[in-house]
């Protein structure tokens, strides 16, 4: 419900109501991305050198471009930047559609390549 | 400028394998306290839009009108080599969530389930779930303090379980314990690779 002119001393957002903007105020409201949904562990990457204007970019955008100069799964991004995974996916969807980072598949290397099970095996009992 | 395509803009050498494992279990039986002994851990929140699936009414148009659900995961990384990261996802434990189930699922190695012999019975709907989507799991029993132990060929029988998945003690709080229980899996996955591939579900 929103405040009306009618009940002026009605209150909306109790304490319970969580942080006054709400994430998605970042995305303009917008709930899901362009185009298709973004794994969690899909590997973002930044595109370097090109010519694209930043001035447009929202601030979670800016430090999500710096992290992921090395490829960061979205998951990563999301727990780096404590934003909630759906609006990191919008975020990343948009730096996609300016051209600004790359999005690599991963690969379901758990049920299909042992080389890979087995190293995985290896270096955890190593840890 | 469109953007089109999944190009990788670096040479694929340099992009890094990343694996997937699920903590599973019951609330408080000790999912968080694992992540936390074996990984570098932090909150991982979600906030989902509820679909007309995950409400069971929603016959209002606008967006205003659509509830939020914020869930909290616990997220560990365990990094093996600079291209090798193993991922730990805990998986939200309560009946309203079990749609992010099977993302959290798709293309995973296995999945841990933390069991309490004290409220075994909270861990049967994950043992359920992984069963049903035969994918690799191993049972670990969390050894409370001052819980009375049970020999683990008799939790495997509470359990029913329907496939050779190991059933392991494990103490949460112990580093090594909790390396051992991954080990473990990733050797069960190994294995069940190496016995039958083309047995294997194909997507």
């Amino acid at each position: 419900m929103f405040p009306s002119d009618d009940h002026p001393g009605e209150q909306w957002v109790d304490q319970d109501a969580g942080p006054v903007v709400r994430p998605y105020a970042l995305t303009g409201g917008r709930t899901r991305p362009t185009g298709e949904k973004v794994d969690l562990l899909a590997l973002v990457c930044a595109v370097r050198g090109t010519s694209v204007d930043l001035s447009q970019l929202e601030h979670e955008q800016l430090l999500m471009l710096g992290l992921c100069r090395v490829p960061r799964p979205t998951a990563d991004l999301a727990a780096d930047l404590d934003l909630p995974l759906g609006v990191v996916r919008i975020l990343i969807s948009d730096l996609r559609e300016r051209g600004l980072v790359t999005i690599h598949r991963p690969a379901p290397v758990g049920l299909t390549d042992p080389k890979i099970l087995k190293d995985v095996a290896d270096g955890l009992r190593r840890i | 400028m469109a953007y089109d395509g999944y190009e990788p803009a670096l040479p694929a050498a340099d992009i890094p394998f990343t694996i997937k494992i699920l903590i599973a279990g019951g609330f408080g039986a000790g999912k968080t306290t694992l992540v936390s002994s074996v990984s570098e851990i932090r909150p991982l929140r979600t906030e989902e839009v509820l679909s007309e699936r995950g409400e069971s009414v929603d016959s209002l148009d606008g967006v205003e009108q659509k509830s939020t659900t914020t869930v909290a995961m616990d997220f560990g990384r365990i990094t093996i080599r600079q291209d090798l990261v193993v991922y730990l996802f805990g998986t939200p434990g309560q009946q309203r969530f079990w749609f992010m189930w099977d993302e959290l699922a798709y293309g995973a190695l296995g999945a841990v389930v933390m069991a309490d012999t004290r409220r075994l019975a909270d861990c049967f709907p994950s043992v359920d779930y992984f069963e049903r989507h035969d994918m690799p799991f191993v049972v670990a029993v969390n050894c409370f303090d001052g819980v009375r132990r049970y020999p683990l060929d008799s939790v495997r029988r509470a359990l029913d379980l329907s496939t050779n998945s190991p059933v392991v003690l494990c103490d949460a709080r112990r580093r090594e314990s909790c390396r051992d229980v991954l080990v473990t899996l990733a050797e069960h996955a190994l294995l069940r690779h190496s016995r039958s591939p083309e047995a294997l579900p194909a997507g």
